[in-house]
């Protein structure tokens, strides 16, 4: 049996300078703190981030209870190494607007539920999604993430826009639990993008909060598939208020 | 102006039946579920993964649930939680019945513009395009001028949420309902004369031969 479990430097030792990397999360609930951290710790630089969200500044609210350390893909942008963000909202990590300013990160935005289904296209082989969303706003009229423009397709005598896939290199997600074999559930509302970016990316790696023996649990509990997972770092806490 | 917020808030409870899904944005949309009728039970969708948003968790929150803001809260217990994926095909599905939002612009078609403003700082759409275009109806609750200036108009200024999407507008001065040949005001609040309506909007107002007084929950 191929043993995934490994070590934070091993999950990011191929992580390069300029890659894109997927990151689980909404407003960093749900988001892989450790593998943020050993990201932050390698210095990678100029990454393109698909996310929600670029997380949570150091000392911002976290919900309706203070925070004191950034969170989530804000542990990226506090240490400047993302070029590139592509998320649905950038309104709440001041980091980025600050950044924008400066010239140093640009984004593209896309409507969160066309994210999550450019992410899906991605993971389970579709050539692209057609949706109604974006029809007649700057969505219609602006360039997609890597500068293509959109299509606008009529079926039925409806408008719909051609989203294509979106791919990364790797896909870093936090579940609840996890078996040694990589099958994992997300509890409540950390399920957000971490089921869909799985199989996305060239790689996946997860920091599971309970990692379990494999026939531990009852597998029903299970809602993506350990293979799409290629790594699994242990030592993810749950987040502490 | 609180009192005002509250008398939409208000009126726009009525607007649900019981057993409804419904999703409501974040502010002065989000004050519409204090004032849910008794005996009607709506379930509330918020965006970032679950269908049955009960209330603010105020103290020992769980720290897996938060809504669409950021902000942890408490569930009801016929809470089904899911990932972003299935959060949007229940809403491009047209199952969330009804998404109610603010609004900076409103067009007599239809047209919203409640996201950007060129030059100003951006935050981004977040899930809004997608409820605007796919929820089969959208519920606009705001105050019916911004300093005094009209924000329902001929055609917007600002970019677009979604087109021809607006259902109905529902102010403190009455409730409007978009329809094929213009806004149709079918309440209007007494507070108010139709001159004083119309005075506040920038595009024709029709007054609906069965128009009311606006009614407060």
């Amino acid at each position: 049996m191929v043993n995934k479990i490994m070590t934070l430097e091993q999950a990011v030792a191929d992580v390069r300078d300029g890659m894109t990397i997927m990151v689980g999360g909404f407003l960093a609930t749900g988001s892989p703190e450790i593998l943020m951290d050993a990201l932050v710790e390698k210095g990678v630089k100029h990454l393109t981030v698909i996310a929600n969200d670029g997380g949570l500044d150091a000392g911002q609210p976290a919900g309706n209870f203070a925070g004191k350390t950034a969170r989530g893909v804000g542990k990226l942008l506090e240490h400047h190494m993302v070029d590139h963000l592509i998320a649905s909202h950038i309104g709440v990590n001041p980091k980025i607007n600050e950044q924008i300013a400066e010239g140093t990160l640009r984004y593209t935005l896309v409507p969160q539920g066309t994210l999550a289904e450019k992410i899906r296209a991605a993971a389970y082989g579709l050539g692209g999604v057609l949706t109604s969303t974006g029809i007649g706003t700057p969505m219609e009229e602006e360039p997609d993430e890597l500068g293509r423009p959109k299509k606008v397709l009529e079926i039925g005598g409806r408008k719909f826009l051609l989203e294509l896939p979106l791919h990364a290199d790797y896909s870093f997600l936090r579940p609840s639990v996890a078996d040694r074999f990589g099958n994992y559930m997300c509890a409540k509302a950390t399920k957000n993008f971490n089921y869909v970016m799985a199989g996305a990316s060239t790689c996946t790696i997860i920091a599971p909060e309970k990692l379990v023996e494999i026939g531990e649990v009852n597998p029903d509990i299970f809602q993506v598939a350990g293979v799409l997972v290629d790594g699994i770092v242990e030592g993810e806490q749950r987040w502490q208020i | 102006m609180a009192d005002l917020k509250e008398r939409i808030a208000r009126r726009c409870a009525k607007e649900f039946k019981d057993g409804e899904f419904a999703n409501l944005g974040i502010g002065l949309p989000t004050q519409v579920a204090d004032y849910i009728p008794e005996g009607v039970t709506v379930t509330f969708h918020s965006e970032n993964g679950f269908a049955g948003i009960d209330a603010i968790a105020t103290e020992n929150p769980d720290v897996d649930i938060i809504n669409s803001g950021g902000t942890y809260v408490t569930t009801i217990p016929s809470v089904k939680f899911f990932d972003t994926a299935e959060s949007f095909g229940l809403v491009r599905g047209g199952h969330v019945r009804a998404t109610v939002l603010g609004a900076m612009e409103v067009a007599e078609n239809g047209d919203l513009a409640n996201w950007i403003v060129p030059g100003k700082k951006v935050a981004g759409m977040g899930g809004a395009m997608d409820l605007c275009s796919g929820c089969p109806e959208v519920i606009i609750v705001m105050l019916h001028t911004q300093k005094g200036a009209p924000k329902i108009l001929k055609k917007c200024t600002l970019p677009l949420t979604a087109e021809k999407c607006v259902s109905k507008i529902i102010t403190e001065m009455g409730v409007m309902e978009v329809r094929e040949d213009g806004i149709w005001v079918t309440e209007l609040h007494p507070d108010y004369s139709k001159d004083d309506i119309q005075a506040a909007t920038a595009c024709t107002l029709h007054f609906d031969p069965a128009m009311k007084a606006m009614e407060e929950a």
